[in-house]
């Protein structure tokens, strides 16, 4: 349970700290598509006989650089990522069919089950998260210029593609990350959601960017409790609290713009 | 100490020469508006000084130095912002992203960061719009901010690129107004590039027109008249000055006007915020 907690505390705080970066360049699809990506990447590694986590990491890693050096042509395509997204589970598919041992753990690798995280996890997710949150931390304001003023950033010498490169490879590991918590497939509800929330709730960058984290953080920890007395999975009460905290920053953002078009 | 010096410039893009050699300086403290048909190159020279487009012959300097990718002694507006990447953040974001933005570290102001964006905000009169989003403003409330985003780290060069585009009249001349009191309460040089010469008379110290390859650099009076602007645009041109505004004609056609409703109908991007 206490490695549960510290598993999902690290994950949580890494991906609604890269979420609120990738929802602020609309890129929340291409984040979700790269789960996708990772799962064949751990399916493939099983196959040849190394540990699933270092094939969904290696292959998550390597598709968020590809697809930030694609740029344009891929990052805000809906149908191209959706295309590559399908075509990777159906790898993942076919992987699972040699390999049918692999299933039980299979299925832990869609959904999620942190409640099966062990020390030697933990260490590895705490590792992970300190490295992506430096790379992170290390290039976020030039980031942060080049996503909202590209060509003012290009003009003042801003290598603006580099950067979406090197995002979209913290992305791939903090997908990585946040699958062991939440699955590959659910990679979306710990970095989009809270991140959506939180720039639904203030239009402020820092406090927007701490409260994405807060919100990951207090859905992760919230829903392991409930799953802890409920004994349902901790992947649905999460998904859950992503979902329920997201559909209240919209209805009071609906309700706040309607009160101050009253008063204009 | 010139803020921008040509030296028998040739600039073109692909198999395209836009300019060629062109000599010219612009002195510090100078508030210039740069006019020209579609495509004379007024957006290619911005970028030259810039230093994104190198000269095929001649050089250029600015303020005294090569162009350099990278100057931070210019503050740039370009013509149109292609991304609408963070239109819900409020506008004091927007225009401190700026600051220090080529630096690797984290996007969080400090003390004097702080001070330096409210002053920019200040000299525009920005402070109640930095508070909203950039989604909520209009065209001319983002040009404003877009305004205080240039002058973050002291520029003593502002390069503004079409800024009038899609204001309407009345929005155009007090955007003029704006970047002429900015200009000079700072004292530096400015570039205004514009379609029609109209909304900016009065606030200019000198044009500059650019046409078939070629450059005028004047007063209005010197520049703006039948043989020169003939000369650029390539056919016979009178110029009309009537009650205070100039018409620029061919065949009885106001040629900066219909270039300008021209461009408007080709611009479907989203305007610069």
């Amino acid at each position: 349970m206490r490695h549960a907690f510290a598993a999902a505390g690290i994950v949580a705080v890494l991906g609604g700290l890269v979420g609120y970066f990738l929802v602020l360049r609309g890129q929340a699809f291409a984040g979700h598509a790269l789960g996708h990506v990772g799962f064949t990447g751990a399916a493939g590694a099983v196959l040849i006989g190394i540990s699933p986590f270092v094939g969904l990491l290696a292959v998550s890693l390597a598709a968020g650089i590809g697809m930030g050096f694609l740029g344009e042509r891929i990052a805000g395509r809906d149908v191209a990522i959706g295309m590559v997204l399908a075509l990777a589970l159906g790898f993942g598919l076919l992987f699972l069919n040699f390999y049918t041992a692999f299933a039980s753990e299979a299925v832990a690798l869609l959904f999620g089950d942190v409640l099966a995280v062990d020390a030697r996890t933990v260490w590895v997710l705490l590792g992970l998260g300190l490295a992506s949150l430096a790379a992170l931390g290390l290039i976020s304001r030039p980031l942060l210029f080049a996503s909202i003023e590209p060509e003012v950033a290009e003009a003042k010498g801003v290598p603006v593609r580099l950067y979406s490169v090197l995002f979209l490879g913290i992305v791939g590991l903090a997908t990585a990350g946040c699958a062991e918590i939440v699955g590959v497939l659910l990679v979306f509800t710990l970095m989009i959601g809270p991140a959506a929330t939180a720039q639904r709730m203030t239009n402020r960058f820092g406090p927007g960017l701490l409260l994405a984290a807060v919100l990951a953080l207090g859905e992760a920890w919230l829903g392991i409790t409930l799953a802890f007395y409920t004994n349902w999975p901790s992947s649905f009460w999460i998904t859950g609290l992503s979902a329920a905290g997201y559909l209240v920053a919209v209805n009071l953002g609906s309700r706040q713009a309607r009160a101050s078009a009253v008063e204009a | 100490m010139n803020a921008v010096e040509f030296a028998d410039v040739t600039l073109g893009i692909g198999q395209r020469t836009v300019l060629e050699g062109v000599s010219l300086a612009i002195r510090e403290c100078e508030f210039v508006g740069v006019f020209g048909p579609n495509g004379a190159g007024k957006t290619t020279l911005l970028r030259a000084v810039l230093g994104l487009l190198r000269p095929r012959r001649g050089s250029i300097r600015v303020l005294g130095k090569p162009p350099a990718h990278g100057n931070h002694a210019i503050g740039y507006l370009p013509q149109t912002r292609t991304t609408s990447v963070g239109l819900s953040l409020r506008g004091w974001d927007f225009v401190a992203s700026v600051r220090r933005g080529h630096c690797l570290g984290m996007p969080f102001l400090g003390a004097e960061g702080r001070r330096e964006v409210a002053a920019a905000l200040e000299m525009v009169g920005a402070e109640e719009l930095a508070r909203r989003p950039l989604a909520e403003l209009s065209g001319g409330e983002c040009q404003r901010l877009a305004l205080a985003q240039a002058l973050i780290g002291r520029p003593r060069l502002l390069l503004l690129d079409e800024p009038l585009i899609s204001l309407d009249p009345h929005h155009q001349a007090a955007a003029v107004a704006l970047a002429r009191s900015v200009q000079k309460d700072l004292g530096i040089a400015v570039l205004f590039t514009a379609h029609e010469i109209n909304p900016l008379l009065g606030a200019m110290d000198r044009v500059l027109y650019l046409g078939r390859c070629r450059a005028a650099l004047g007063t209005v009076e010197e520049v703006v008249t039948g043989p020169v602007l003939s000369r650029l645009y390539g056919m016979e041109i009178t110029v009309v000055s009537l009650r205070g505004r100039i018409f620029v004609m061919s065949d009885g056609h106001d040629l900066e006007s219909d270039a300008h409703r021209h461009d408007a109908a080709h611009h479907h991007g989203p305007v610069h915020a």
